[in-house]
């Protein structure tokens, strides 16, 4: 029963991360280049205009859903499976939401590079 | 790309490292926490360690915020997982932790995966907000006045 909370908490976990992440991504594209932005407008007002865009809090409230779903995830399920199968899913999750919500062009090499990432996490666990 | 955005990059996978080891060290000093004892949760930030931590993590976070301003995040994602890889060898070489040939393994892929993604486009054209307009009004402004 607990692996099934541990599995459960897993899927919450990549779910929450992943909107946070298309989130915020989604925010900061809003905004534009701030490098540009803070030398001429300076760095208070991009950090005005990041603040005052409304799915930038959206974002970092799934990031903090995302934080205790690991919370939890950890007081039901091993560390050893928890974080490698939550953070390895993610990558695989984040390329196909940045292309559905995203509109980014996730080419063969973005898929490789997540997958090898994502397969390279899981091993540096084992 | 230019080499201050590779520094930014540079940036995420340091602060995130260092802001998670940080908070690992302070919280081991604290031991098992449990939800009866939330004002001790607060009492943590008074550690030397965990407000370092959580400083280091608010610099990665700004950081995060920057390279997704001007890169995709299938860009950022994979460029910026060498954090995985650095843990690993600061703990190989500064805690003498051994690292199996399973896990070196991981690295190479780890490694490999970021080779890939940064040898290629950081952006996909369009879909960022383009300032240059707006640059170039404030510099007309600025020589008006």
């Amino acid at each position: 029963m607990n692996e099934l909370y541990a599995w459960a908490a897993i899927a919450l976990i990549i779910l929450a991360s992943t909107t946070g992440d298309v989130l915020l991504s989604y925010s900061m594209k809003r905004v534009g280049n701030v490098g540009e932005l803070g030398k001429r407008r300076g760095l208070l007002a991009v950090v005005g205009r990041v603040l005052t865009t409304p799915t930038f809090a959206l974002g970092v409230m799934a990031m903090g859903v995302a934080f205790y779903s690991l919370l939890f995830g950890l007081s039901w399920g091993n560390l050893s499976l928890v974080v490698p199968a939550s953070a390895s899913l993610t990558f695989v999750a984040n390329a196909l939401a940045a292309r559905i919500f995203l509109h980014e062009r996730v080419g063969r090499r973005r898929w490789i590079a997540a997958l090898l990432v994502a397969g390279g996490v899981v091993l540096m666990a084992v | 790309m230019t080499f201050r955005k590779y520094l930014v990059l540079a940036g995420i996978t340091v602060f995130s490292t260092a802001g998670d080891s940080l908070l690992a060290r302070g919280m081991k000093e604290f031991g098992g926490f449990s939800l009866h004892n939330l004002s001790g949760l607060l009492l943590a930030i008074l550690n030397p360690w965990v407000a370092l931590g959580i400083l280091f993590l608010l610099t990665f976070f700004a950081c995060y915020m920057s390279a997704l301003s001007w890169a995709d995040l299938t860009y950022v994602l994979p460029a910026t997982s060498l954090a995985y890889v650095l843990v690993a060898l600061v703990g190989h070489f500064r805690l003498h932790e051994e690292i199996s040939p399973t896990r070196w393994l991981g690295i190479a892929l780890i490694t490999a995966g970021v080779g890939f993604v940064a040898a290629g486009p950081s952006v996909t054209p369009g879909l960022h907000r383009d300032n240059s307009a707006e640059v170039a009004r404030d510099a007309v402004s600025q020589e008006v006045e």
